[in-house]
């Protein structure tokens, strides 16, 4: 996927002003906060599930290979394939074979952010073949020719009039024209649409929430069954998956999807949790004639180990994104590339280097929310804030920042200096506000005075006042 | 009890009367209190912005001045948790300041959790008319674990009535130099605080937070709304009767 992270400051600023989004923003609201809220009060050994997930992940990644390695042992012995793939090109180019292979004009596709992060429908279109995306939101955004700007819920930034519209644009030519005026009748029509299509793919391809090593199965959640199909009735299936995902056993799988919807929606379990494990067998009456398995690397072994190791950790349940200020008051789209909130804020920088995404880790106010309601405890400050100490590092700080912080940090290591230029500063403040308590324009300060006052300094310091009380004092008891 | 009082930069330059409400407090309570004079700042600024060698010259300036004390309290979660939290990793590395970053860091306190939880201190010599609403900062909330210790306090002063502002857990926007770099992101979150303050029906905001209070402060005044605004340290002292955050001194 291209990206657009370079304007964030500009994406954010037509976010604030594009009021249909904002209209879709606010129905969203604290829907998903108030959901997870009660899902968690409800589960007492929640802290205890986090602490056992964070330590079945952690134990995974320090053995990644070996579990890998077992999970494509399994694969194999289920009567399915593994392929590798280091960079999205190769993940892609794997992907093209394996549906031409199975002379696919037609894919369908459950929802695959990994297959976002590798630019997988753009691939497929240019060999000429038609993907089509059955998760209902990821339908949505795929007719309006537009990215996901949540990773669990890609079309939380439309509102339902604009799915309507969209719905009459494309499906008049099938017949459809009936008034859409319910959500379960927007879902009726897409059903109906899609349904069609699950008959007539090829090849489907899924993603996966976990890979298991012990079973060679990979584990898929959804709340619409879209997965299920995708993965059953085409001959081939196809399942995308980056390498973080791999858990050693079913029962480690099993903590961290008590976690994972709970976090997400707020549900105890997804509609649909499935777990599939090699092609049909002779005894199964649906299935795929053909199982392959997609392993994505694209820059996370470099994680391993790293100031980042403990961002694979993360299972994408989109809490962190749910529950940031900046994701709610402008959306995904403004962070420009597939992962938005926090943990895309992190994310981006890694996989699309940090000269492309310098504002993603910057635009923060470190409220540490997103690491209070992360599952995996990933502390997401911390990482935004060593991508900060890396730009600066890289010289990637702007001239006016850089200049201001080295001349408070020049101050403020000569205490006495310090003292003596900040009085008069304040004092200085104080003279100009005129004793209106505040000011309207301060030279330098447009940034805070364009939408807000300044309070005034009172006036002196308190350390040069509490000196002067402090020798009126001594005076007085002479 | 000898107590290091580590006024932050912000109270310094901007609102000496939180300072010297918190000596009133603290003595109240028994202290007797010390201001170290080679405080300047904790080096949050340089550390959020990715400037970690200041960033570390600057904590251990802070160490050196007030590794000395054995209790060292802060009128602000946001350089409580500097000084709590992230000093000792920040100078985890640094050879004789790692260790001395550890100890000092248990032996800060954030003022009302200091005055509550150390003191158990809550005989205030205060009264307040008006209604009040407290905003949680989010170093406050989320670094140091405070809620209930200012909720207490404010709950025992005369005539006082507190009303919780709704979705009292989202930031204000004010996240240091986010809020210039980032103007619009905050003005927005700083417009849903805002509202929420005026659905909560308070006259007057408090917080432990000096940087939260300027933000949230500024907006108040440029929107024109009559909410007035103290530290919570000026209304606990009683020395909330003049003129609140950017009000004209004539009031």
């Amino acid at each position: 996927m291209k990206s657009s992270s370079l304007t964030f400051r500009k994406n954010a600023e037509q976010a604030l002003l594009d009021t249909q989004l904002q209209r879709a923003l606010d129905i969203a609201g604290s829907g998903f906060i108030d959901k997870r809220r009660a899902a968690m009060d409800a589960l007492p050994e929640y802290e205890q599930l986090r602490h056992t997930a964070r330590e079945i992940k952690e134990h995974t990644l320090s053995r990644l290979d070996e579990y890998l390695l077992q999970f494509e042992q399994q694969v194999l012995d289920n009567g399915g394939q593994v392929h590798w793939a280091g960079t999205p090109k190769q993940a892609t180019d794997i992907i093209v074979s394996l549906c031409r292979d199975a002379n696919a004009g037609k894919v369908t596709k459950g929802k695959t952010m990994v297959g976002e992060e590798i630019g997988l429908n753009e691939a497929l279109q240019a060999a000429g073949m038609t993907p089509v995306e059955t998760d209902l939101g990821e339908y949505i955004i795929q007719l309006a020719d537009e990215p996901p700007s949540h990773i669990i819920a890609p079309a939380i930034h439309k509102t339902r009039e604009q799915i309507t519209t969209l719905f009459k644009q494309h499906h008049a030519r099938l017949g459809l024209t009936q008034p859409l005026e319910t959500v379960p009748a927007i879902v009726n029509e897409a059903r109906q649409v899609l349904r069609e299509e699950f008959i007539q793919a090829e090849a489907g391809i899924t993603g996966a929430n976990l890979l298991i090593a012990e079973t060679g199965s990979t584990v898929l959640v959804t709340n619409e069954g879209n997965g299920d199909l995708t993965a059953s009735l085409p001959r081939v299936h196809i399942v995308i998956a980056s390498i973080e995902k791999v858990v050693p056993t079913l029962e480690d799988a099993t903590v961290i999807l008590r976690l994972l919807a709970r976090s997400a929606t707020g549900q105890e379990i997804t509609s649909y949790t499935s777990f599939f494990t090699g092609p049909k067998r002779e005894t199964d009456l649906d299935g795929p004639d053909h199982f392959h398995v997609v392993l994505v690397d694209n820059g996370r072994t470099d994680m391993l180990g790293n100031e980042y190791h403990s961002m694979l950790r993360c299972i994408h349940c989109g809490a962190c994104l749910n529950h940031c200020p900046v994701y709610s008051a402008i959306g995904g789209h403004a962070y420009g590339w597939v992962y938005p909130g926090p943990m895309g804020a992190v994310l981006t920088p890694l996989m699309i280097g940090l000269s492309q995404a310098p504002d993603l880790p910057q635009a923060s106010t470190f409220c540490g929310r997103c690491a209070e309601v992360c599952p995996m405890s990933i502390p997401l400050p911390d990482l935004l804030r060593q991508h900060r100490f890396n730009l600066t590092e890289q010289h990637g700080v702007k001239l006016k920042s850089r200049l201001a912080l080295a001349s408070w940090g020049f101050l403020a290591v000569r205490p006495r200096l310090y003292r003596w230029i900040m009085n008069r500063i304040t004092c200085l403040l104080h003279w100009v506000s005129r004793g209106r308590g505040r000011l309207q324009k301060v030279p330098f300060a447009g940034g805070w005075t364009q939408s807000r006052d300044l309070p005034a300094p009172q006036g002196e310091t308190f350390i040069a006042a509490w000196q002067r009380q402090q020798a009126r004092r001594k005076a007085d008891n002479e | 009890m000898r107590v290091a009082l580590f006024v932050t930069c912000l109270v310094d330059l901007v609102r000496p009367s939180v300072g010297f409400a918190a000596v009133k407090l603290l003595e109240q309570a028994g202290c007797e209190v010390v201001v170290p004079l080679a405080q300047t700042c904790c080096g949050q600024p340089a550390y959020n912005n990715g400037d970690k060698k200041t960033a570390v010259r600057l904590a251990r300036q802070v160490v050196d001045t007030l590794y000395i004390y054995d209790h060292i309290v802060i009128p602000s979660g946001s350089c409580g948790g500097m000084l709590k939290v992230h000093y000792p990793e920040l100078l985890k590395d640094e050879p004789d300041y790692g260790s001395k970053a550890a100890e000092l860091a248990g032996r800060c306190y954030e003022l009302t959790s200091f005055l509550v939880d150390v003191l158990k201190f809550d005989s205030l010599d205060a009264a307040y008319d008006g209604q009040l609403t407290y905003h949680d900062s989010c170093s406050s909330l989320r670094e140091l674990g405070i809620k209930q210790q200012p909720r207490h306090l404010l709950g025992n002063i005369n005539g006082c009535q507190l009303n919780e502002i709704a979705d009292t857990e989202s930031c204000c926007g004010f996240g240091g130099t986010f809020c210039v770099k980032y103007p619009a992101i905050s003005t927005r979150m700083v417009d849903d605080k805002v509202n929420n303050i005026k659905k909560s029906g308070a006259d007057t905001l408090v917080a432990a937070d000096l940087g939260c209070l300027l933000n949230i402060t500024g907006r108040i005044k440029r929107l024109g709304l009559p909410i007035k605004v103290f530290h919570v340290a000026e209304v606990l002292a009683g020395m909330a009767q003049g003129p609140g955050i950017g009000e004209d001194e004539s009031t």
